[in-house]
């Protein structure tokens, strides 16, 4: 037998060839399919939101039925509020775990830390909704700001923790090395050396949790959940983008689906440029000590 | 004859000539043994270089000496370390290393702080500073490690912007701030160019007058270059601890004579 | 996190002495009469999550090894990007989306063409009105996209390049040497797909919008269905009976149980899969 033989004999050769293209070419359709819808979202929640955003819709408050114009100011300001609320409750515990996690690992106890944050990304954030009324719209007696913060900045804990811990462990060995080796201790080494190292990929990690918190909705239904009119106090229900979107979006008139996708549309470009923003800045990271 | 002079140093009394003294030093990874029964005194204010092929123990030595493996949880240390007759143990891990300073294999000043900073990182993340003083403490640190002309006009920028050779006496420099007694320095030229490398020997040469320096090198050229004493490790264990020119010259042992003349490492 | 549990254990105690077991099995929810009985949403999340699963798996595949073995560097950043970004949108948007995109598409297009078409399959059935488990099976498919071919884009660039060598050494075609990678990274596949389904499981808000609300097991996918989330969402802030208020709680913790299940299997196939090429 020649060597040309063999590679005629292989009658399945032809077979194979096509199977693979085959397969390849159901890949990129798949990418396709895949990336389809969200521009799908992007472009129509842009397109339908654009036409109804208006300065008004920033600054005013919401209209009664029936009435034209309007806006969702207090839905704005209440969304950021439940973020500052958020952010002062999980970003604190999120590096502080996620310190724990990375510098201090080996023990029992972090591992213990870090499961726990795993099991905590995954469960559903209507849970956690849950968790929030049982410890304080029941202890207290009514729906508030205070308690939806709480529940969004229990959701922003394990997305802190994981990004503190990766980004601390991107910082090279000899960087605490250099610092133990002065006599700086421990602690010190860590806070201002090694977390300061750290921080620029800290902050976007935290951004992006606070990106991921603007939209939630379901844990917000039955804690902050939600008020026509303008509030800033702590203890009493407060207005929110996603809730607001949620019941207009639910409602018979076209109006309000209007302005629920102007809402929409604030809500997707936040969170788009805030990705965009990680995108940009996590680039270059730690690529001049590699 | 050159050996009899060397007899006669070593067994000499007075302890004050010695800074550091090790006795059946052994560290070991996982229950394996890294460096096994290191009995060494290294002079007062000289150089010592410890050459040995890779993995001979070299570095594993030098980090045991300011209690560096402490970092790691899988080495254990026995033996007895003393820096002026007194246990290292006695001196707590912060106090040990603000008297023996450690300069890296691969330059590693902190990213996120200015040059000036990095060299008052030691003073000020200890507590232990007037304020007044830093200006001073920067230029004569910055001077003595023969960087303060080429950066005295920009101090306040990132020490990153540095080359790595300046980057490397910052570290030196950071490490002098501290004012050890002991700059202990792991194979401090190996990832430099030819001409930086010259200036950190020069600068090695220069700070013996003020401090014990420990040298690891894997390039025996500069261990003959720069030290007083050699010591020379193989497979965790020391063959040999003389003045530099009988290793490099008249060396007692086999191995150490196959070594230095390039028969294996 | 005990303190979750607990919480949840401590609330849903009257909902538990009443109904005890029956709970999990009976289809009967009936605020009104103080009648509880979660089979239905339990049903309906389930069947909502399997649709999401069947529809996105063989497409998060496509998309992984696209990403990881085809496409060029520009390419891979970009839908690597546009994935990423699928991922962070709220998911009510997507509901917000579904209810007033895709609903009307499913009543008007693909409704009555699947009907015409496969319409002698019972699970064709049911009544047009586009809201229902088929439309929340494909939303949740749309969002757990991401999740699943993210993981498994990661699993397969673990999977060393050596490997796919030796298959073309041995005379492969593309497909057969990607087929050798992919049977390596199967265990850290099969994670990101159960950390998907967990996804869809505990999903709420986009659920809620287009599942239509009804407690009642049907076989027809074009009916209107019920999730645990969503009944939790719906009903939890105007429920004003203790009962009520606890047989809800109930309903959290069986979700609670059930997807912390879910997660810790996937963490633990996603661990085993990318230690295995760990060199470190």
């Amino acid at each position: 037998m020649t060597t040309k033989d063999i590679f005629i004999t292989d009658k399945n050769l032809k077979y194979r060839k096509l199977k693979s293209n085959m397969v390849l070419i159901f890949c990129v359709f798949a990418s396709i399919l895949t990336v389809l819808p969200l521009l799908y979202i992007f472009f129509y929640t842009t397109a339908s939101g654009f036409t109804h955003l208006s300065l008004d819709f920033l600054i005013q408050m919401p209209k009664p039925v029936g009435e034209t114009g309007g806006g969702m100011a207090n839905a704005i300001v209440g969304t950021l509020i439940l973020i500052g609320l958020a952010s002062v409750i999980g970003i604190p515990v999120g590096i502080l775990s996620g310190i724990y996690v990375a510098e201090y690992s080996g023990g029992i106890f972090s591992n213990i830390v870090k499961f726990v944050t795993d099991v905590l990304s995954g469960t559903p954030s209507i849970i956690i909704g849950i968790f929030a009324y049982t410890v304080i719209v029941l202890t207290t007696g009514s729906f508030s700001a205070l308690s939806g913060g709480f529940a969004l900045g229990i959701i922003m804990i394990p997305t802190v923790t994981r990004i503190t811990e990766e980004m601390l462990k991107l910082v090279p060995q000899s960087i605490r090395e250099a610092s133990l080796a002065l006599g700086i201790s421990r602690w010190r080494t860590t806070l201002n050396i090694v977390l300061k190292t750290a921080l620029p990929g800290i902050t976007t990690g935290i951004l992006l949790a606070i990106a991921r918190i603007a939209g939630e909705t379901a844990p917000l239904l039955f804690t902050s959940f939600g008020n026509q009119f303008f509030s800033l106090s702590l203890d009493e229900p407060i207005a929110s983008l996603p809730i607001q979107i949620y019941n207009y979006a639910k409602s018979p008139y076209t109006d309000w689906h209007q302005q629920a996708w102007a809402g929409a549309m604030v809500l997707v470009l936040l969170v788009f440029i805030i990705n965009l923003i990680v995108r940009f800045f996590t680039k270059n990271k730690f690529s001049s000590d590699v | 004859m050159m050996e009899e002079d060397f007899k006669d140093d070593l067994e000499e009394k007075s302890e004050d000539k010695f800074s550091i003294t090790t006795e059946n030093l052994s560290v070991y990874f996982n229950e394996k043994p890294a460096i096994k029964d290191i009995n060494l005194k290294v002079r007062n204010k000289s150089v010592t270089a410890i050459i040995g092929p890779s993995g001979c123990g070299k570095s594993t030595y030098l980090r045991s000496l300011n209690m560096m493996h402490e970092l790691t949880p899988s080495a254990t240390v026995y033996g007895s370390i003393k820096i002026n007759n007194i246990d290292i143990e006695e001196f707590g891990v912060i106090n040990l290393r603000k008297k023996v300073g450690m300069v890296f294999q691969k330059p590693n000043p902190f990213p996120t702080l200015s040059i000036y900073e990095n060299v008052t990182s030691g003073l000020i993340y200890t507590g232990n500073y007037k304020k007044s003083r830093l200006d001073d403490i920067v230029e004569k640190c910055l001077t003595a490690s023969g960087l303060w002309k080429e950066v005295k006009d920009r101090l306040k920028v990132s020490a990153m912007t540095l080359s790595g050779g300046q980057q490397q006496r910052l570290c030196i420099a950071r490490t002098i701030a501290v004012n050890p007694d002991i700059i202990l320095m792991d194979e401090p030229t190996s990832a430099l160019d030819p001409i930086s490398t010259t200036n950190i020997e020069e600068l090695v040469y220069n700070l013996k007058k003020e401090y014990t320096i420990i040298i690891v090198t894997h390039n025996m050229q500069q261990a003959a270059r720069v030290s007083d004493h050699t010591a020379f490790f193989y497979l965790g264990r020391l063959v040999e601890y003389s003045k530099t020119r009988t290793i490099f010259t008249n060396p007692k042992e086999k191995l150490t004579e196959e070594y230095v003349t390039g028969k294996f490492g | 996190m005990l303190d979750i549990i607990y919480e949840m254990f401590i609330n849903s105690y009257p909902s538990r002495s009443q109904f005890g077991l029956s709970f999990i099995f009976s289809q009967d929810w009936d605020p009104v009469k103080d009648k509880f009985g979660a089979l239905a949403f339990i049903y309906g999340t389930i069947v909502s999550s399997i649709i999401a699963l069947i529809i996105s798996l063989p497409v998060s595949l496509g998309v992984a090894i696209f990403l990881s073995e085809m496409a060029g560097k520009f390419l891979k950043t970009t839908i690597g990007f546009l994935v990423e970004i699928l991922a962070a949108i709220p998911s009510i948007i997507f509901g917000f989306w579904g209810l007033f995109v895709l609903v009307p598409f499913m009543r008007n297009t693909v409704q009555p063409f699947l009907q015409s078409t496969l319409g002698f399959i019972p699970i064709f059935s049911g009544t047009n009105i586009g809201t229902g488990m088929l439309t929340a099976g494909i939303i949740l498919a749309i969002m757990i996209t991401p999740i699943i071919s993210a993981i498994s884009r990661d699993v397969i660039k673990a999977i060393p390049n050596s490997q796919r060598e030796a298959a073309y050494a041995l005379g492969a075609t593309r497909w057969e040497a990607i087929r050798m990678a992919l049977l390596n990274a199967k265990s850290g596949i099969l994670g990101a797909t159960v950390l998907g389904f967990g996804r869809a499981v505990g999903e709420t808000m986009a659920v809620t919008m287009v599942i239509g609300n009804r407690a009642q097991i049907s076989a027809g996918l074009f009916d209107p269905a019920y999730s645990m989330a969503s009944v939790i969402a719906n009903e939890f802030a105007e429920a004003s009976k203790t009962i009520h208020v606890s047989a809800l709680i109930e309903v959290g913790l069986l979700l609670f149980v059930v997807t912390f299940i879910i997660n810790s299997l996937a963490r633990l196939l996603i661990y085993t899969a990318t230690k295995k090429y760990d060199t470190r």
